[in-house]
């Protein structure tokens, strides 16, 4: 296995069956080209899920630093450099474990343009596998960037009604966000002389031996990185294209956007904010923490009170999303393994929350909660998943849901008793409005004529959704899958920051 | 592995695997065969769970106390001092529990075989059923806070199914969710005790804890907690900085400088009042009556509320080490005991009544605990586990009788109807009313109740805690309170004419065999389980049954001190159960005319009283309403308006001002200010508030 370069095989894989699409779009015309994508899409994606798991099986999690490492000059001082924690490894597997179940949904619900859909959705794999895999902040940037692209087309395509909007509004906060991270690269760049990841994280001038960068000059570039990252979690209060792009977005597209993209932003955290400036992150904890809690509390609130399906599923996620950033700035072990946890179990858990909406949707075209009311009646197996699916959203212990939040507010405990005690309250606001929507759409009469033959779900639906809740309480019950591998990520982390032991 | 190892295995997974099966499989199994799955799993589990609890009280004991054994099944948690084992811990509290919670599930299972006959859903009703008893087991065995939390939300979640269980009625579905979230409140508390533990009982590398008893250093083990505490030992708070004794620990907590064991004892405790529907959380307890009358046996009466009771009990070592925490638990379990038992005098609904009077003694249990008799509180545990599922299956029987008729204003005249049922609910009554023969050497004899409530309030009277004479006079009048509403239920529902409608009262007639049983085992309970557990649990072999499960300090001598107090204090119980029934017997055999009267006359008290001290009212607008509004607030005002004004809608706004208008200028600019207030008030309040200290 040594010497194979399992993470660009892993990256490219998709992008191949993209060309192949296209190329079959080219040759055979529209008809053929979104018959054979499907096949096409789903044969790469799980090809690609395959290359991750040879990469998984091959990691040792004994090991610190970074694995299969693959370096190529590129130019100026970046270079194509690829590699491996187990941090990212865990968040390429989620994200190749999703796709196949997204390219599955896809090829139901999507009619129009499916070939082209299909070409986004692998070029976004490659992307998003690209982002976690870089270990050059210019390669990054291009991966990161990169996402944008098929996103913002897979919404603005194939997006409802509002579509443009929604698109439009992705696309300025995530600019916004970008230029200054594109501005702080470059500086970075020309007083390092590199952007490989590896050097800049150590900290020190690769020639010089001097610290790379003055605790002043490191709150600036601080600040920058975190627009990107604040707006990609996102973070109270560069939130609301969210719920926007989640209304609008076709199902899989939801799934990927809250599964894996949001999830870039606790990496880049993780990976370069807190050991590339670690003095800054120590100054901005505070404000992390009052972000972090009003993330929680604000958007647990703000779920309550909607009447789009998907929007309060969305707010849910920016409310997930601010325990992994309480728990990242906590600065200890504790917190730092339940961030990760709590990214991988939110990605599993809000994908299948996106699915269950897409059920429904699929069936009825409305993801008014007041349309619905009652489908137990029609669809108990339906039911019962969705129940499933609330409670790890709501933290059930059992459910992968709980092991992150427990952990991130321990951990959070330790740094500011304020921020644990105002996360707890994302505990009982959680149970409010999930119980909420679930009493207004699955219990009760049903009254509305139009549910009256609603079927309960497909075959490949329960697949999809069985999968999911299988992982979501494997996960529950057995963490260690994921702390083992994690472990050595968060210990890196905090040793770069100075808080080892802790 | 020994007999009492596997046995216990046994016992906590089977009625797992119940649920499991009968849930996802009663498309296969059908009604018939959900029910006998789930049944005889549990009937099984509970014979165990007997041997083992009756070997435990009769058994040998050659090391002079039943020691703490534990099982561990798998790993949980290994994060830093997060450790966290899947496991089983054995010891006289659990075992206890495991007796308790098996039977009467048991008993509850085949009760529903005859009750849920009709419905539609049973396999579904049988296997929440399991499932709760699963969870309920996990708690009750837990050797750590987490798998504690697990069962703990495990029986949240399946209270919440079952009291939604006839998820068409709207009030149902209300409950539901009112005991789910009043809950989370509760876990709130609950959860900030398990942070502000870890936070405390970090390691330092010098002391040798394994001397202590404490072989794997877990900062949520029972094992590590309680021994670090009992031994005060040095720990490393927030594993930085100097050790320092854990019972001299203190941090600032929300910004205010507290020690640390009564922090972690009040929030726990909170959490407690939750589970336990203690004065301020209790108001989910009487809606979650919409559940079917078993399950409100089970889970509202037997088990799932004495959660609380059990977890402040199993955290004997942290309340004795506390003086606030310790106190805040007798005042609350005081309160409740009194306010439920007044709020039960006013309530017609023969379940309501029942369930107030669950509340109130669970007070009773709770501040039998806080005076440091927690032996006493485990004891009424105990006992009140066999005689209220007693009364909830009796109130069963009668709502099973007469067509789900739940008023007492409809019923009264049953007895002759109904013999069987009338004779339960008469036991049950003088078990919970606590009759007996007091005072009398060589003659302690009396129904269950009499034994471990006259416990609990001599106890109250015995102990130096300066909230234990509050506890005790409010216990008195509970206890007269109790009788009375007792009394008045047993009257309005058996006794005088009837007032149902002719065709219900024609047709009410006594169970079937299935439910009779188990009432009349149950029955067995509620008259022995006093007498023939006495001994055992708070009198001369507690020390060598309760053994290292339960902790006492040293200077606490509260149950031989009970045996000292004066004449009139003994007395004083039977005082108030006899002038309880005589007061009922007046209002509501010999003048029934009173009590209409004054209902109907109203007044301020009877109001009060029967709005339930309007608690509903104050919460819903403050806190249902509350939400609702700061919801809309953030997202109409907060994210549409100042958020997004600034944002993307704002630059298009200033596009379309720049062609045009100016007015949209204007507008975006008051949202700009608002932002840029917005955002300054965030990173000051950010910098002060999370910034300095904790």
């Amino acid at each position: 296995m040594a010497g194979l370069p399992i993470l660009s095989i892993t990256i490219f894989i998709p992008l191949i069956g993209a060309l192949m699409i296209l190329g079959v779009r080219m040759v055979g015309g529209a008809n053929l080209a979104s018959s054979a994508s499907k096949s096409i899409a789903l044969l790469t994606s799980i090809v690609t899920l395959g290359a991750s798991l040879v990469a998984l099986a091959g990691f040792d999690a004994g090991k610190t630093g970074y694995q299969f490492i693959e370096n190529v000059a590129w130019f100026g001082g970046s270079s194509y450099k690829l590699g491996v924690d187990g941090m990212s490894i865990a968040l390429i597997v989620l994200t190749t474990a999703l796709t196949p179940l997204c390219v599955l949904q896809s090829s139901r619900s999507i009619e129009d343009r499916l070939a082209e859909y299909m070409m986004c959705f692998l070029v976004l794999e490659s992307l998003m596998i690209g982002v976690f895999c870089a270990l050059d902040l210019v390669l990054f940037y291009v991966f990161f960037e990169g996402g944008l692209i098929p996103m913002f087309l897979i919404i603005g395509v194939w997006g409802g009604k509002n579509k443009l909007y929604a698109a439009f509004k992705f696309f300025l906060y995530t600019l916004l966000g970008s230029l200054l991270l594109l501005v702080a690269l470059i500086y970075m760049a020309i007083t390092a002389g590199t952007t490989d990841v590896v050097v800049l994280q150590a900290g020190v001038h690769p020639v010089t031996g001097a610290p790379l960068f003055s605790p002043d000059v490191q709150t600036w570039l601080w600040l920058a990185f975190f627009a990107s990252f604040a707006v990609k979690l996102p973070m109270w209060p560069v939130h609301t294209w969210l719920p926007d792009a989640h209304v609008e977005a076709p199902t899989a597209g939801s799934v990927v956007l809250a599964a894996v993209l949001l999830k870039m932003g606790g990496y880049g955290f993780l990976r370069f904010s807190l050991p590339m400036f670690p003095h800054a992150s120590q100054l901005f904890q505070p404000l992390m923490f009052a972000l972090s809690v009003i993330a929680i509390v604000y958007a647990s609130l703000v779920a309550f009170r909607q009447t789009d399906i998907k929007k309060l599923v969305a707010y849910s996620s920016v409310a997930h999303m601010g325990f992994v950033t309480l728990g990242i700035f906590s600065f200890n072990e504790i917190g730092i393994q339940g961030a990760i946890f709590q990214m991988i179990s939110h990605g599993v858990i809000s994908g299948a929350l996106f699915f269950c909406v897409g059920v429904i949707y699929d069936r009825m075209h409305t993801r008014e909660i007041a349309f619905y009311g009652g489908l137990v009646h029609r669809m108990p197996v339906y039911a019962a998943l969705f129940m499933l699916f609330s409670m790890a959203n709501v933290g059930l212990p059992g459910t992968s849901g709980f092991v992150g939040e427990i952990l991130t507010m321990v951990g959070g405990f330790q740094a500011s008793t304020w921020a644990a005690a105002g996360a707890a309250l994302g505990v009982i606001l959680s149970a409010v409005y999930m119980l909420t929507l679930y009493r207004r759409a699955v219990f009760g009469e049903m009254t509305n004529e139009k549910l009256f033959d609603i079927k309960d779900v497909t075959a490949l639906e329960f697949f999809i959704l069985g999968l999911l809740a299988i992982s979501a309480l494997v996960f529950g019950v057995f963490p260690g899958l994921i702390f083992d591998l994690t472990k050595g990520s968060s210990l890196e982390v905090l040793r770069m920051i100075g808080q080892v032991g802790q | 592995m020994t007999f009492q190892e596997i046995a216990a295995i046994i016992i906590v997974l089977s009625p797992g695997i119940a649920a499991a099966i009968a849930g996802l499989g009663q498309r296969f199994l059908g009604d018939k065969g959900s029910m006998a799955i789930t049944t005889v799993l549990v009937v099984s589990a509970a014979v165990l769970a007997g041997l083992l609890f009756f070997g435990q009280v009769f058994g040998h004991h050659p090391e002079g106390g039943a020691h703490a054994h534990t099982i561990v099944l798998s790993r949980w948690f290994d994060v830093g001092t997060f450790v966290v084992d899947w496991a089983i811990r054995l010891d006289s509290l659990s075992i206890t529990m495991l007796f308790v919670v098996t039977s009467v599930s048991a008993l509850v299972h085949v009760y529903s075989i005859g009750y849920m006959a009709d419905d539609p859903h049973r396999a579904r009703f049988f296997a929440y059923l399991s499932l709760f008893t699963f969870a309920m087991l996990m708690l009750v065995t837990a050797d750590n806070f987490i798998q504690l939390f697990f069962g703990w939300e495990g029986v949240g979640l399946a209270s919440y199914l079952l009291i939604g269980f006839w998820y068409k009625k709207p009030s149902a579905n209300d409950a539901a969710i009112k005991a789910f979230v009043v809950n989370r409140v509760g876990d709130f508390g609950f959860a900030l005790g398990i942070m502000a533990l870890v936070y405390m009982i970090q390691p330092f590398a010098g002391v040798d804890y394994a001397a202590m008893g404490i072989h794997h250093f877990s900062s949520v083990g029972f094992d590590t907690v309680f021994n670090v505490i009992v031994n005060n030992a040095p720990v490393l708070v927030g594993g930085s900085g100097a050790p320092v004794a854990i019972q001299d620990v203190a941090f600032d907590f929300l910004g205010i400088h507290v020690w640390g064991l009564e922090v972690a004892g009040v929030l726990l405790f909170i959490g407690a009042m939750g589970k336990s529907a203690q004065f301020f959380l209790h108001t989910w307890l009487p809606d979650a009556m919409e559940g079917p009358t078993p399950v409100s046996a089970l889970i509202h009466a037997a088990t799932m509320v004495t959660a609380g009771v059990f977890l402040v009990c199993r955290c004997s070592y942290i309340y004795e080490h506390t003086v606030v925490a310790a106190n805040m638990i007798t005042i609350i379990g005081a309160v409740t005991c009194f306010f439920a038992a007044t709020v039960g005098l006013a309530q017609n609904d023969i379940k309501r009544v029942v369930a107030y009077s669950t509340c109130s003694q669970l007070g009773y249990m709770f501040f039998a605990a806080g005076v440091g008799a927690y032996e006493a509180a485990m004891f009424h545990l105990f006992t009140h586990a066999f005689f209220k599922a007693l009364l909830f299956l009796s109130a069963g029987s009668v709502i099973h009788g007469m067509h789900h008729e739940q008023d007492m204003r409809n019923m009264g005249g049953l007895r002759k109807k109904m013999p069987l049922t009338w004779a339960m609910m008469l036991i049950g009554t003088l078990a919970l009313t606590g009759v007996g023969i007091p005072a009398v050497d060589g003659l302690h004899l009396g129904f269950a109740g009499f034994f471990s409530k006259d416990a609990i309030i001599e106890s109250a009277f015995a102990s130096h805690d300066a909230y234990a004479p509050l506890a005790f006079w409010l216990s008195i009048g509970a206890a007269f309170l109790t009788s009375f509403y007792s009394w008045r239920l047993m009257f309005m529902t058996f006794e005088g004419k009837t007032r149902a409608d002719h065709h219900t009262y024609d047709h009410a007639h006594d169970p079937p065999m299935v439910m009779a049983v188990p009432l009349i085992l149950l029955s067995v309970g509620a008259v022995l389980a006093g007498l023939v557990f006495y001994d055992a649990m708070v009198d001369h072999h507690e020390a060598a049954f309760w053994g290292s499960a339960i902790y006492n300090a040293p200077d606490n001598h509260v149950l031989h001190e009970r045996h000292e107090v004066p004449l009139w204090v003994l007395l004083a119980p039977a005082i108030c159960w006899i002038s309880g029934l005589i007061f009922a017997v007046i209002f509501y055999l010999l003048a029934p005319q009173i009590p209409r009267k004054m209902a109907r006359n109203g007044g301020p008290m009877h109001s009060f009283l029967s709005h339930k001290w309007y608690f509903d009212e104050i919460y819903k607008f403050v806190f249902v309403k509350g939400t609702a509004l700061l919801g809309d607030l953030f997202w109409k005002i907060g994210d549409k308006k100042i958020i997004d004004g600034l944002g993307p809608d704002g630059m298009t706004g200033l596009t379309k001002a720049s062609a045009g208008g100016l007015s949209k200028l204007h507008t975006g600019y008051i949202f700009h200010y608002a932002f840029v207030v917005l955002i300054s008030a965030v990173i000051f309040v950010a910098f002060v508030m999370f910034g300095q200290g904790r």
